[in-house]
């Protein structure tokens, strides 16, 4: 590599072991100051260990840290930001009731008689807003705010602090696409001010889009560093995955069948409230056995109250007037519960709060939703044996790693959490698949297994209705692809039949 | 009549206000505090017994205070230190106050039941009250103004942006329930040598319990819940005034049965009033980095 400047970041050798897991073995970094750089890696790679040990969080059992060429020794985030190094974390660092104010000034409070100097914190944030053209309200509570401005915050905390070097862990893992668009072009005005940022990602297109240099982490070491205008998304993925890795997979025609295995009729849900909008107005939509009809659209924007609505027809709060059938079924008035046992399986949109039970052994993650299932019980009694070689079977035929079945589900990786859901929703023979943001931080790999299982679902006769906000993702396996736009299905698209910068224009309204 | 209800509530109400704003200060940094009852209660014992020793109710009350903070030191090394579980450890340290009291009530003076009688010249006259209020002011001043209100309000709402701001969490958390020591056993003293004349077995009689309830209904905030206080301390008043009294017929309603009056206001006034009240995000989660 170029060694004719001095890196703002340089990690020499750095190893650390968690438990009996060596997280970081060797790590060499350089970055160049005045850049962006991405930092890649499938999830449990270390790259978030190396980025916690770079901002003070975690100490590393040998190697050493170098800022602008001066050897670091920190014990705490507070030692790392002193010298100009700060970070974004995925889960925001802000604290929902109180002011964006107070939440950036928060243990760097500039003092006048023992009081808090709100007008002189006030007065140099407005400042940096300006230079780097991040307006903010100062004095709404967090919560007001939306998750684009809330990371704005973030960048301001550590602009406010003075750092030179910005860690982004997963920035865009919770943005919809235009305010990623509004992060990297923020992003970009940062670097040319001179700040040097670290952007950790999963996400191929971005650091193609983005970044000037990236390094590929695999296994706890570094398998690759490389200039992003030299490089292709496909050696990227083999970097990262340590085997060459399908990025689009081909997907066959589909041959649906006149069956329908989701008819939606007239669907509404009125907003809270007198006069307010309604999150879901006259949602109709038809998806047949054997085809994967895909709903695009940016979040929040009725995805989610569609599949609640789908789910619990009979709860008012999920839907006020339409009809809902399943596989010829009118399900409208019936519990969950029993339009599952039709043959509906679902990937939830939030595999932590609605998919697994994160504290108990993944053996009981499996049987959600199956514990009535004869095979597993009978009497009411589990039968332990019949479950756990199911479980067992199930992990070695989705590749659900490690296939410990004690381990609490919350420890597994991101893209295995989702591994061990699909298998347990495979576990039905699904004629009904509902696959709602599938692969969201999941590694690449991962992505390419869970894409792979959708379409054999399909290919074996299963109805698939796949709501994601990737459009690459809506792309690459809708048959047919559906818009939705404030609670309504604006357009409707055959495979190939429209272009990716059409699709965006209708997904923000136009 | 009304006169006299309303000086009584607000001399009933005092010991409320200092307990409840102990509890806010711990429960905003994020530690639950249903120990408060047995802070109050060391707090009065220790304050009678200062106050029988050294013929002075500010050194006394000094002595109730010294006891909270020691209880809330116990409390704060199982709940911070050791991260157990807040309510199981608080309850124990209410079973120790409740346990310890008239054991060393015993070894003193030789009775269970009480102290015995402070002298009245010895005792607070109104101090308590007036102190009361000031602190409230006080409180939501620092609250409001100071870093360190701040950090307090981030120990229960963020525990881990503050950590990442370099604020020690546990640091915060510990000064916090020491304050809560200090006011808590404030609030006990001022029930053994301000509104009673001795310190006697119990005599707290949930009053913490009360404080937190009030706690609860201020939104955690120190004006309004000093105004809840209020509230309770008028049920107590109306309580103590309605004992004996006649109010139809020949009999006088059975003191038992006016005695409850201020736990049922405070059953409704937390089961109907209360959903709305949002709790600091963090309450009762120890914290760990990392």
């Amino acid at each position: 590599m170029a060694e004719g400047f001095t890196a703002a970041v340089e990690l020499r050798e750095l190893s650390r072991r968690c438990g009996n897991v060596a997280a970081n073995a060797g790590i060499n970094l350089r970055v160049e100051p005045g850049t962006i750089h991405g930092v890649i890696g499938e999830n449990g790679a270390g790259k978030s260990t190396a980025m916690k040990i770079l901002y003070g969080v975690m100490q590393p059992d040998s190697g050493d840290i170098f800022i602008d060429g001066k050897k670091c020794v920190w014990t705490s985030p507070t030692d790392a930001i002193a010298m100009g190094v700060g970070m974004v974390h995925q889960h925001f660092m802000l604290a929902g009731p109180y002011s964006a104010l107070d939440n950036i000034l928060l243990g760097a409070e500039p003092r006048r008689w023992g009081m808090i100097d709100r007008k002189r914190a006030r007065a140099r944030l407005e400042a940096l807003a300006s230079q780097y053209g991040l307006p903010v309200d100062w004095d709404r509570p967090i919560e007001e705010l939306p998750v684009g401005i809330q990371q704005r915050i973030e960048i301001l905390k550590l602009l406010y602090r003075e750092a030179r070097i910005l860690i982004l862990d997963e920035p865009t893992a919770v943005l919809t696409p235009q305010e990623t668009n509004d992060l990297f072009c923020n992003l970009k005005k940062l670097r040319s001010e001179g700040k040097t940022i670290l952007l950790i990602t999963h996400k191929l297109r971005e650091v193609m889009a983005f970044t000037d240099r990236v390094t590929v982490f695999r296994a706890g070491k570094v398998t690759g560093e490389v200039q992003t205008a030299q490089t292709t998304p496909q050696e990227l993925a083999s970097l990262m995955v340590g085997r060459k890795v399908v990025l689009n997979i081909n997907v066959s025609p589909a041959s649906p069948r006149p069956e329908p295995a989701i008819e939606i009729a007239g669907l509404s849900l009125a907003g809270e409230g007198a006069g307010s909008r309604h999150s879901l107005s006259n949602v109709s939509l038809r998806v047949n056995r054997g085809e994967i009809v895909g709903i695009a659209g940016v979040e929040g924007n009725g995805q989610s109250e569609l599949l609640q609505a789908m789910l619990h027809p009979r709860d008012a709060r999920c839907r006020t007037s339409g009809t809902v059938q399943f596989l010829n079924e009118d399900v409208t008035a019936w519990e969950a519960l029993k339009i599952r046992d039709l043959g509906v399986a679902v990937i939830p949109q939030d595999r932590q709060h609605e998919g697994l039970l994160l504290e108990r052994p993944v053996s009981e993650s499996f049987l959600l939703g199956l514990q009535r299932n004869p095979a597993f019980s009978r009497w009411g009694l589990l039968n332990s044996g019949n479950w756990q070689a199911a479980a067992t079977r199930a992990m070695k035929e989705y590749d659900v790693r490690p296939g410990d079945l004690t381990m609490p589900a919350g420890r597994l990786s991101g893209g295995n959490q989702q591994k061990l859901i699909v298998a347990r929703e495979f576990q039905r023979q699904p004629r009904v698949l509902i696959a709602a943001q599938p692969t969201r931080g999941v590694d690449v790999g991962a992505i390419e297994f869970i894409h792979e299982r959708i379409v054999r679902a399909r290919d074996e006769g299963a109805g698939v209705l796949l709501v994601s906000f990737e459009l690459d993702e809506i792309l690459a396996l809708s048959d047919r692809i559906l818009v939705m736009y404030e609670g309504r299905i604006v357009a409707e698209f055959n495979r190939g039949g429209v272009s990716e910068r059409e699709l965006g224009l209708k997904m923000a309204g136009s | 009549m009304m006169m006299q209800i309303f000086a009584s509530t607000l001399r009933v109400s005092t010991p409320l206000i200092f307990a409840a704003l102990g509890g806010m200060f711990s429960e905003r940094a994020g530690v639950v505090n249903i120990a408060l009852e047995g802070i109050m209660l060391i707090g009065a014992f220790g304050a009678a017994v200062g106050t029988l020793v050294t013929h002075s109710p500010w050194l006394g009350a000094g002595c109730g205070i010294g006891a909270g903070v020691m209880l809330a030191a116990i409390y704060g090394l199982f709940v911070i230190r050791l991260r157990a579980n807040q309510i199981v450890a608080g309850m124990a340290i209410n079973m120790l106050a409740m346990g310890l009291t008239p054991f060393l009530c015993k070894t003193l003076y030789d009775v269970t039941g009480s102290t015995p009688a402070v002298p009245i010249s010895e005792r607070f006259q109104s101090a308590p009250l007036y102190l009361s209020w000031g602190l409230v002011l006080v409180c939501w001043f620092w609250m409001k103004y100071t870093p360190a209100g701040l950090w307090v309000s981030f120990a229960g709402e963020h525990p881990e942006a503050l950590d990442a701001a370099g604020v020690r969490v546990n640091r915060v958390r510990w000064a916090a329930v020491l304050l809560s020591g200090v006011l808590a056993g404030m609030g006990g003293a001022s029930l053994s040598i301000f509104l009673s004349s001795s310190f006697s077995r119990n005599m707290t009689a949930g009053r913490g319990f009360i404080a937190l309830a009030a706690l609860i209904f201020g939104k955690w905030k120190p004006v309004p819940t000093a105004i809840a206080c209020l509230l309770f301390g008028f049920t107590e008043a109306v309580q103590i005034r309605l004992q004996g009294v006649i109010l139809w017929g020949t009999e006088p309603i059975p003191v038992q049965f006016i005695q409850i009056l201020p736990y049922i206001v405070t059953v409704l006034v937390l089961a109907g009033f209360v959903g709305h009240s949002r709790a600091p995000k963090a309450l009762g989660e120890p914290f760990r980095r990392g």
